[in-house]
């Protein structure tokens, strides 16, 4: 018989380490907001389609939604809260979205943020093709996507402009 | 939306989670769980214990040698699609990764178990079936190694037994004077293809063709691979006439008509689809060739 019995994680949120007690089948996405209240990530489809819960693990975007918490044990994640600049203040990719005006009802903004934040480590000053790709599994039904592709441009300006480092 | 509850495993080595499989009822392997957790949380599937083999070392590798490309159960699609040995022993790998998902799936998703899932939609079961690759599965038996033609049994159905993990899978090495392409067709970019065909063209000394075959997805239950060389043998990559190559495999599949496309037009683009990617994959070879 199946159990839901309890497994100690701990996995590192925006640096800070967390030591969590979840069941096995807790989605990675549940485990930031309700065990460790992070609530700027956000649960849309449910099932890898909109993109709005990507976080950023080891380095790379996943969809938190298509992860189980165990698996992530002893992992290194950002989410949108991690992408502020190191002061508290926006970080560039936010600071864009609010610039380009990229965002509507912000449902989705969260997924866009990491999502970008984690393309420009990797390219730091993308062609709009580039930019356009970059967000292409991420949905949102607000904008039709001009300003989010004009705001990953922007991103990438603003990163430049701060200097290495951001 | 959330998964029933199941027993969790999580071994560190192959002969651990072997032994796990073999001892566990029902027990299904977590790699990338890109295809694996949304049939879950759409409760499509409740297995009763999962073995977590993310936590295995050494899984991940990715092994180019003169024989072709070996990746294990752990190497992510995204490391595979930008591995620069991978790519410059067989760039049909990279090319065909790019239309497998978004670049976000392709972190966590894993191409081995891209190929175990056997989604008759999916690219790479594809790619092994056109390369003529390998599937390599480990149980508290022994090794056993399974062809490409032999893995693909149905739709969602490989040849692995349940209480077998497969450990790697090999893409062989084109023959020299070979040039590959993949072609297909999505209703958005990133979703699973309505056809999806992958070419493989070996051209001689003089440039003459001397052997062409395709493999298509999405047009059965399982990836289909006609060779379409009698339409085009001894003609050089210029003069080929690759609509009736393209002819050659519209009569050899039966697509079925579903909610994204009807029987007729998926037949359409096989035909349209395959051209293109002979042509194409005819232009690599010269190239190759060439440099």
């Amino acid at each position: 018989m199946s159990t839901d019995a309890l497994h100690d994680i701990t996995i590192t949120i925006n640096g800070v380490p967390r030591k969590l007690q979840v069941p096995a089948r807790r989605l990675l996405s549940d485990a930031i907001r309700h065990d460790a209240r992070l609530t700027g990530t956000h649960v849309g489809c449910e099932h890898g389609v909109c993109g709005a819960c990507t976080v950023i693990v080891d380095g790379a975007p996943v969809r938190s939604c298509l992860m189980f918490a165990v698996t992530a044990d002893g992992a290194d994640i950002v989410t949108t809260e991690g992408c502020r600049a190191p002061d508290g203040a926006m970080g560039p990719v936010q600071q864009a979205f609010r610039e380009c005006h990229a965002l509507q009802c912000g449902f989705c903004t969260p997924g866009f943020i990491t999502t970008i934040s984690a393309f420009l480590e990797t390219n730091a000053d993308p062609t709009e093709p580039e930019a356009r790709e970059a967000i292409a599994g991420n949905l949102c039904r607000c904008t039709g996507y001009q300003n989010i592709v004009a705001a990953v441009l922007r991103a990438a300006e603003i990163r430049r402009d701060a200097g290495p480092g951001r | 939306m959330k998964p029933g509850p199941f027993d969790y495993y999580r071994p560190r080595t192959v002969d651990e989670a072997v032994d796990l499989l073999a001892a566990t009822e029902g027990a299904k392997v977590l790699a990338g769980g890109q295809s694996l957790v949304p049939v879950m949380s759409m409760r499509l599937a409740s297995p009763a214990a999962l073995v977590d083999i993310n936590h295995i070392a050494g899984l991940a590798d990715i092994e180019v040698g003169e024989t072709g490309v070996r990746i294990g159960a752990l190497t992510r699609h995204s490391a595979l699609e930008h591995d620069p040995a991978a790519y410059a022993a067989n760039p049909l790998l990279r090319r065909t990764l790019a239309h497998v998902a978004h670049p976000t799936i392709r972190n966590r998703g894993t191409t081995l178990g891209s190929l175990v899932h056997a989604d008759p939609a999916a690219e790479m079961p594809g790619v092994l079936r056109l390369l003529g690759g390998s599937v390599e599965v480990r149980s508290t038996a022994g090794v056993r190694t399974i062809e490409a033609a032999d893995f693909f049994v149905g739709p969602l159905e490989s040849a692995l037994n349940d209480d077998e993990l497969a450990v790697a899978a090999t893409f062989p090495r084109p023959p020299d004077r070979t040039g590959s392409s993949w072609c297909e067709l999505a209703r958005r970019h990133g979703d699973y293809a309505l056809v999806g065909v992958g070419a493989l063209v070996t051209v001689d000394e003089g440039r003459a063709i001397s052997t062409a075959t395709v493999a298509l997805i999405s047009v059965g239950l399982t990836p289909v691979v006609v060779e379409v060389t009698a339409a085009v043998t001894g003609t050089t990559v210029e003069r080929a006439a690759w609509p009736d190559a393209a002819s050659l495999v519209a009569d050899a599949i039966d697509p079925e008509a579903d909610i994204h496309a009807s029987a007729a037009y998926r037949g359409q683009l096989a035909r349209v689809l395959s051209a293109r990617a002979l042509a194409s994959a005819a232009a690599a070879a010269v190239g190759r060739e060439a440099a």
